[in-house]
């Protein structure tokens, strides 16, 4: 019954250049693994080809510097909960109550500064304690009262929309001091100047610099890792496939970052968005806290008996939801400069969509958080896109459903083929 | 020619029925032949196959699924589904009820046959028909009344309606008593009789043996997916212990790896411990039970199914089945608290579930996730975790348990259930328990990968732990443990050595009524 296991010296493949260890089975054939991950890069294939369709039926206009700046702040706000309605979904639950959470923040947090007169920094930090508070009350019916999310968050829609009113008496309250206007709308300062690009005019120096850093830090961390894979003896794309994949992402980040050089320069929620997306997919990658999340959407009575402490992971997503839809709503409040009883209106289906855009599955267990952006980016595309082409909305809100049914078609579709469980 | 032998007073002949699932041969060339009129019982251990004959019979896997035939009533039969062979009076009564329960005792009986007039259901006939079939199963209820609102003996008596409401003339019913009081159990079995007066047929799968000697006019015994023998019940001749033999066999050379035990100092003892179900109210489901658990022993646990071993086990480990339980447990003889499975594992308790696929993995992940995942604290540092160094751990794994996938990053819903069972031992594993409960270790996997798992298990005896396996089939128990507990109703029934162990002997304490 061993005898095929045990003859494993086939074990170091060309350009592994490991020695020693132990002998272990043969891996299986380099390139192979790429071609299985059709489900998960769908989603970026799919993506390019929508940037693709509308830089050409826009001439280009929509990857010109402004409009990519345009497409980063108008949807900063949907793009940070995405991030939280991403751990929501991996875990199997939902939370409709974002729109009215960010509402109720950008209410707070205007009738602390516009009304109080409470410093800026002091009053955002209590906002997001609030929308802290808020998470708590709803993690609490779902996690320990054992209340569906659906309904929890259904019953806080309609709460906390009510309690946005009560608190603005139902009118806007404005404007909001600069910091937060410079925060929600506007751009780094200018540190080292402008310097000339040829062709494409000058552009901000130290964007770029910052643009060459990220550059740097990705392909360096991502180099780390295949090394350490190696190291471990684990599959890893064949080198050829390791540069294309970084090539491809340094052009695609380095083009964003040269058109915004040539705008302005970064803005600051563009600033704040990244590191939020760092912080979340080392969280759900790395962290104890991201993988139980994981255990708990794929097989909640596994995870339970594996000694997972099922309630407490609930009720902190839903903390932390609450956190990421109070930054929202100071976000939105602050690009609007005014507090309005029908913001966020909504937010919550194009978080939900971007998440189940982004290869979220139904049932929980699957997601990433850079799906769930890549999602939200592709809804963004669509948005500004047709709107560039001067497509009437109901025409845009058709694109996106059917995007949406399709997204989530495929999804199924991929899995019923691959023929794999759950 | 068959036709007109099978005419004369044979209701039901299957013939060479083999089934097989990916991995498992369920049936073997099973026969089975029921007269016309009789209640013919058919009995054997838990996974002999009698379920799964049943649902051949009843379509429930639809004809071109399984290889041999069935002819009923003289004419060969190609069920589809289970409508087909509805339509032509087999009726199956499952084990865990399927009636509706916000719905009337009279909607349930006619729940996709209803009676209507133009489109509409006729409330009027539906009442009165529903009625009158509860009075010929002498059930006292009110056709309105909602199914949820009797008691799971009403419920069974309403099957059975339901079942006549289709003009039955084979019934089939899959352990009809195993949820049933006395009183209710012997209320069932008369109607039973009562049913076959009027000249309808019935099979009963039962383990209650005293049952089957009361009602039953023949029985056929499978075994392993085979057809062993059919008895005539008629007379005294045939005894429970006839029974006993035929159902669990003498073959246990070959099928276990050799084992010396080395047993060591006790590491568990349980005291007095009871649960109550956490669904039915005031129900004990384990009553004063105490089992002892010694290091590098291998301890047995048997049992019929209702008999509380699983839920003992998953009560023991951190409360995760029942409520009221009250009890001692003792590690390494000072008593210990089992509040959580967190404090259970943390003790160095670990419970294999004895369903891999809803209960012990997550099936969409990876088997390098899945082996990690009860213990991430000894991959991590300060909550964040070395994913290599979890490759490496999930490789040795691989390794030194032989799963056979391509690699470690294979999703664990896509191997087989030898396999999978593997990934389960080294999940456990990892976590340095020194306590394992195996429910059910080797439930739905292979004669080969059976073996592997037995070498497993020995190995890990070896290493000082204390192992309890929980089992329904007699031979692995026999085979594998060194001692061995019987439990019937909830209580442990006794205790055998390796030696004194005999198949016989157990049955007869997993069959022990109440004093």
């Amino acid at each position: 019954m061993t005898a095929e296991m045990s003859s494993g010296k086939v074990t170091t493949r060309e350009g592994t250049a490991v020695s020693g260890g132990p002998p272990l089975p043969p891996a299986k054939a380099p390139g192979t693994r790429f071609s299985l991950n059709l489900r998960q890069s769908g989603i970026y294939i799919a993506f390019a080809l929508i940037v693709v369709l509308f830089s050409i039926l826009t001439d280009g206009e929509l990857l010109s510097p402004q409009n990519i700046s345009n497409i980063m702040v108008q949807n900063s706000y949907v793009l940070i909960l995405a991030i939280g309605m991403i751990l929501i979904i991996i875990a199997g639950h939902i939370d409709l109550s974002v729109g009215s959470v960010v509402a109720l923040s950008g209410a707070i947090a205007a009738v602390l500064m516009v009304e109080m007169d409470t410093p800026w920094p002091l009053a955002i930090l209590i906002t997001l304690l609030a929308g802290g508070l808020i998470g708590a009350w709803q993690g609490y019916w779902i996690a320990y009262f054992g209340i569906p999310a659906f309904i929890v968050t259904l019953a806080g829609m309609l709460v906390f929309r009510a309690l946005t009113m009560t608190v603005l008496g139902n009118q806007g309250i404005g404007p909001f001091p600069d910091e937060v206007r410079t925060l929600a709308n506007g751009f780094l300062p200018t540190y080292l100047g402008n310097i000339g690009l040829g062709p494409l005019d000058g552009a901000d120096l130290f964007t770029l610099l910052v643009g060459l850093a990220a550059v740097a830090g990705i392909v360096g961390t991502q180099w780390r890792a295949r090394q350490g894979r190696i190291g471990y003896r684990q599959q890893v794309d064949p080198l050829p496939m390791f540069v294309l994949k970084m090539v491809t992402a340094s052009a695609v980040v380095m083009v964003v970052i040269v058109q915004l050089a040539r705008f302005k320069n970064l803005p600051w929620v563009l600033v704040l968005l990244a590191s939020l997306v760092l912080g979340y997919t080392l969280l759900t990658n790395r962290a104890v806290f991201g993988r139980h999340i994981y255990a708990i959407g794929g097989n909640l009575h596994a995870a339970t008996l594996s000694g997972i402490k099922v309630k407490s992971v609930t009720f902190w997503i839903f903390v932390n939801m609450g956190v990421l839809s109070a930054l929202a709503g100071v976000i939105f409040a602050g690009r609007l400069n005014q507090a309005g009883p029908t913001a966020g209106n909504g937010f919550e289906l194009d978080a939900i969509a971007a998440a189940f855009i982004g290869g979220a599955a139904v049932q929980g267990g699957v997601g990433k958080v850079v799906g769930a952006i890549t999602g939200g980016l592709i809804m963004a595309v669509i948005n500004n896109g047709m709107s560039l082409i001067g497509a009437p909305s109901e025409r845009v809100m058709l694109f996106k459903g059917l995007v949406l049914l399709i997204a989530v078609a495929f999804d199924i579709w991929t899995k019923r083929r691959t023929g794999s469980a759950g | 020619m068959r036709k007109a032998h099978g005419m004369t007073d044979d209701i039901l002949r299957m013939r060479g029925i083999t089934k097989t699932f990916p991995g498992v041969k369920a049936l073997q060339d099973v026969n089975l032949t029921v007269r016309r009129g009789e209640i013919h019982a058919i009995c054997g251990e838990n996974g002999a196959g009698k379920s799964t004959l049943m649902k051949v019979l009843s379509g429930v896997y639809p004809y071109g699924s399984y290889e041999g035939e069935i002819v009923f009533d003289g004419e060969p039969c190609r069920f589809s589904d289970i409508r087909d062979s509805e339509q032509r009076g087999i009726v199956i009564i499952h084990q865990e009820l399927a009636l509706s329960p916000y719905l009337s005792i009279a909607e349930n009986i006619f729940l996709g046959n209803e009676r209507t007039r133009r489109g509409l259901i006729d409330w009027n006939r539906t009442n009165a028909e529903a009625a009158e079939l509860l009075e010929r199963v002498g059930l006292r209820e009110n056709p309105t009344t909602r199914a949820m609102d009797i008691g799971v003996g009403k419920q069974q008596l309403v099957e059975i309606a339901k079942a006549l409401s289709k003009r039955v003339r084979l019934l089939i019913l899959d352990e009809p008593t195993a949820a049933l009081n006395d009183e209710d159990s012997a209320h069932l079995l008369d109607l039973l009789r009562g049913l076959r007066d009027e000249g309808i047929t019935s099979v009963i799968i039962s383990h209650k043996l005293n049952e089957i000697k009361a009602v039953a006019d023949s029985t056929t015994i499978l075994r392993d997916g085979r057809t062993i023998e059919t008895l005539d019940m008629e007379g005294d001749e045939v005894g429970e212990d006839r029974i006993i033999s035929g159902m669990v066999g003498r073959d246990l050379e070959h099928r276990f790896p050799p084992h010396e035990p080395k047993i060591g100092e006790e590491a568990l003892r349980i005291e007095d411990w009871t649960v109550h179900s956490p669904t039915q109210r005031g129900r004990v489901v384990v009553s004063g039970a105490a089992l002892t658990l010694r290091r590098g022993e291998i301890v047995g646990l048997a049992g019929l199914i209702g008999a509380g071993r699983t839920e003992l086990a998953m009560s023991v480990f951190g409360r995760s089945y029942g409520t009221d339980i009250s009890g001692r447990v003792y590690k390494d003889g000072r008593e210990i608290r089992l509040r959580t499975v967190g404090e259970a594992i943390g003790h160095g308790l670990a419970y294999a579930t004895e369903d891999r696929k809803r209960y012990g993995l997550n099936l969409i992940e990876d088997i390098k996730r899945n082996v990690s995942s009860a213990a991430l604290g000894k991959l991590a540092r300060r909550g964040w975790i070395d994913d290599n160094e979890e490759y490496r751990v999930a490789d040795g794994f691989r390794a030194e348990m032989n799963i056979k996938a391509p690699s470690v990053l294979s999703v664990t819903g896509k191997l087989s259930g030898g396999n999978q069972q593997k990934v389960v031992l080294s999940k456990w594993i990892f976590t340095d328990a020194d306590v394992l409960i195996l429910d059910e270790p080797t439930r739905g996997i292979d004669v080969g990968a059976k073996y592997e798992i037995y070498s497993i298990v020995n190995r890990l005896a070896d290493q000082g732990k204390a192992i309890l396996v929980i089992s329904s089939e007699l031979p692995e128990l026999l085979g594998l443990c060194d001692r061995i507990y019987a439990m019937s109703a909830g209580r442990v029934t006794g205790e055998v050595t390796r030696a004194d162990a005999t198949p016989e002997r157990l049955m007869q304490l997993m069959t022990k009524e109440k004093e």
